[in-house]
């Protein structure tokens, strides 16, 4: 098959491909015609009629506070306490183990516990989960990347006595940004997620505590628009990260093109 | 700067050791010879001879086991500032993420000058390698011998009195190494920098220089300092058609082969031999 | 602190215990089971495959941000507080990081390799299995890894939220009786299988990386 010939296939099964699944979930919904899983249009009639735009301010915006705050939170961390931890072999000796165990802990074990010890089921309750479970994946890559700074490139730098500070601000922030990206691309998905967990959890805002209430109100219809409202929220914010990153990160892709050669 | 008596430069009795006690790696044993103003020095030696190292012990990167290194009398402990130095991995000491010109730029950002003057600096640096088309090109879209250009670009905007290259040149193909070895030698002359050089091939060492410091094999000590008296300005063609440039290198060639035939297997009995061979 | 590890190795001494560990357990490992079952087979075939990569790209990039925690009241109504909704959660999670890593994995090739083999007429199948997999099991082995931390949290967060059977779910009854202490046991006793199943996962991982040329950056 020649080039264009391929090219224009390509393009029609991008196209075609997703089409086909919706038309097929429509159909498959309208013949089960089962309460449990409400027809595709239904589903998006109620998306429309709920969050465009009557529940938007009550709910998706404290939702987006609360990803914001703890994701910001979770990336000044990260990134204040990895730099340190990538430079200093006896600081990783101390820090470590710790870091390692909170890693490893399943979040939502930590629920109960969150609550008890910042006696409170408000925001900062939630800011803090997020925050907490969204440090270690930024914390993580960033010593990464810090660590995986070429030695030549600080040797040099060094050569030309250029400082501690301005050797980390211009070679090791730099050099170690798109391992932290990589970090920040982790930690934003794992923010939505402990954000439904946390509102489903305790709550009386938000789009997990939608989810909550139509699941014990047995409202299937916006249930289901409430978890299509997640993954669009979780494909957005996903996208602008990305945006981001390819603009900061121009100059990475080049490189590792021509590394590759 | 006051103008000082001695040497410029002194290496006295630098050794490097790493590790201690039966396990440890003596990457230089005793190396002494001085380098004056606006010479160039050649470092030649075997393979492992811990040339690198002793480049970094100069340059102040290292702190040396034993022995001094002293830059116009003083003793070097961390990278004086009238030092530059360029590498072999030209690659891997620029910044991927900034262009040619903040590369170049990188090593004045601290020094106490003017926005234009370091404009100036690092146009006229560019221009000295011949690199002024590529100011605002990234290094990773130059090929490997411009890459080692903008390198020695930088260490010349840096405007330093010494240039320290560890085998700038081993990465390149032979004729880029051809065009960069005129280059530098251009360079010595335009900004009067003097130039410690480290290679491992000889013909280059001969070429370039002034002076040849032979390394022995590990433990390294100096083997012998050869005088260069060919004439300048060098040639690629006419100069290495002399008959003293052959009989240099092929003496040069002698000394080293000489030690790859006898490796030292331990330190007690490469002493024990050089003992005798005194 | 004290009173958390004594109340904790007290609960080891009961049977309820280990019963929970073991069902916690189980949903985490068919979960996982499952979802390496179909993310291999199918990042292999989108992987090497351009058009099928292609032609699927939009689909699976927005499937794959969904938090499979949303899919909870779903689960909830439709297959029930059962050993059946957390295979499924965990699975459905543990699903997309796997295959995306396996994607990555089947394409990162040195091309160098797929060339040299294509002139010696290694036929494309065999270059499949000879050179591609091979190639692919360490990405494989960091994707198990990733996955295997995903699907346990999964796991526990339907025991948790759904009441399946298993150390969430004991969790949960105890923070309703007010257990405090046993809460915290349960959680450090969750954070031990955690730190376990991640020790595990990254050896195999290391093991698999040891041979592997690069996919670090001084491949130069």
């Amino acid at each position: 098959m020649n080039r264009k010939a391929y090219n224009a296939a390509a393009v029609a099964a991008e196209i075609a491909v997703p089409v086909a699944l919706l038309v097929a979930w429509q159909a498959w919904t309208v013949h089960a015609n089962d309460p449990r899983f409400p027809r595709l249009s239904t589903i998006l009639v109620q998306f429309r009629e709920l969050w465009l735009f009557s529940e938007f301010n009550l709910h998706v915006v404290p939702s987006l506070e609360r990803i914001g705050l703890g994701f910001g939170i979770a990336v000044v961390l990260g990134i204040a306490l990895g730099v340190p931890l990538g430079l200093s072999r006896w600081g990783r000796i101390i820090a470590m183990p710790h870091v390692e165990w909170w890693r490893a802990m399943p979040p939502p074990a930590l629920l109960p516990i969150s609550i008890v010890l910042l006696h409170s089921i408000g925001n900062r309750q939630k800011v803090a989960f997020i925050a907490f479970f969204c440090l270690f994946p930024i914390l993580l890559n960033t010593i990464d990347g810090v660590r995986g700074i070429d030695p030549a490139l600080l040797d040099t730098a060094r050569s030309y006595g250029i400082r501690r500070f301005e050797r980390i601000r211009r070679i090791v922030l730099p050099g170690a940004l798109p391992q932290i990206f990589a970090g920040l691309r982790t930690s934003l998905s794992l923010a939505v997620i402990m954000m439904v967990l946390t509102e489903y959890f305790s709550s009386s805002s938000g789009v997990g505590y939608v989810l909550l209430i139509s699941k014990n109100t047995l409202q299937l219809a916006p249930m289901w628009a409430a978890i299509v409202l997640i993954g669009v929220l979780g494909y957005l914010l996903n996208l602008a990260l990305i945006l981001v990153e390819r603009r900061v990160l121009a100059w990475h892709r080049g490189w590792r093109a021509a590394v590759v050669q | 700067m006051s103008a000082y008596a001695g040497h410029l430069l002194e290496i006295r009795n630098v050794g490097k050791t790493y590790g201690s006690g039966p396990k440890a790696t003596h990457a230089i044993d005793d190396v002494s010879f001085a380098v004056e103003d606006r010479e160039f020095v050649c470092v030649v030696g075997p393979s492992g001879c811990g040339k690198t190292t002793l480049l970094k012990c100069v340059g102040g990167l290292l702190r040396p086991s034993k022995g001094q290194v002293l830059l116009r009398g003083k003793p070097v402990t961390s990278p004086p500032e009238e030092m530059a130095l360029v590498f072999q991995e030209y690659g891997r000491s620029l910044m991927p993420w900034a262009s040619v010109r903040n590369n170049v730029l990188l090593p004045l950002r601290h020094k106490a000058l003017g926005r234009k003057e370091r404009r100036a600096l690092v146009e006229e640096a560019l221009d000295a390698v011949g690199l002024t088309r590529f100011i605002d090109h990234y290094p990773w879209q130059l090929s490997g011998g411009m890459q080692q250009r903008v390198a020695i670009a930088r260490a010349l905007a840096y405007q330093p009195s010494i240039l320290l290259m560890d085998e700038p040149f081993a990465s390149v193909d032979a004729q880029t190494r051809a065009d960069l070895e005129d280059l530098v030698l251009r360079v010595r002359e335009e900004f009067a920098v003097t130039i410690l050089f480290v290679t491992h091939d000889i013909d280059e060492s001969v070429y370039l220089s002034d002076r040849v410091v032979v390394l022995t094999q590990a433990p390294t000590e100096v083997k012998e300092i050869a005088e260069v008296d060919l004439p300048f300005p060098r040639d690629q063609i006419a100069t290495k058609e002399l008959p003293d440039f052959t009989q240099l290198r092929g003496h040069i060639y002698r000394l080293i082969r000489r030690e790859h035939v006898e490796p030292a297997e331990d330190l007690a009995t490469a002493t024990a031999t050089k003992g005798e061979q005194e | 602190m004290t009173t958390t590890f004594s109340e904790l190795w007290s609960m080891m001494h009961t049977h309820e215990f280990w019963a929970g560990f073991a069902h916690t357990v189980r949903g985490w490992a068919l979960g996982l089971g499952i979802a390496t079952f179909l993310a291999v087979p199918t990042g292999i075939l989108l992987g090497s495959s351009g058009f099928a990569n292609r032609a699927f790209r939009v689909p699976v990039e927005f499937l794959r941000p969904i938090p499979s925690a949303a899919l909870i009241p779903l689960l909830f109504l439709t297959l029930g507080t059962t050993l059946r909704s957390e295979v499924f959660l965990a699975a459905f999670g543990a699903f997309w990081p796997l295959l995306v890593q396996t994607i990555y994995g089947v394409r990162d090739i040195d091309p160098v390799a797929i060339d040299t083999a294509r002139s010696f007429g290694v036929g494309s199948f065999e270059r499949l299995y000879r050179i591609k997999l091979p190639s692919a099991v360490p990405y494989i082995a960091t994707g198990l890894r990733i996955s295997s931390n995903v699907a346990l949290i999964l796991a526990f967060t339907a025991e948790l939220f759904m009441g399946v059977p298993g150390l969430g779910q004991m969790m949960n009854v105890a923070e309703s009786f007010g257990l405090t202490v046993q809460v915290y046991a349960l959680a450090v006793a969750t954070g031990f299988l955690g730190l376990a199943i991640y020790v595990v996962f990254s050896q195999l991982e290391r093991r698999a990386l040891r041979w592997h040329p690069s996919h670090r950056l001084d491949a130069a």
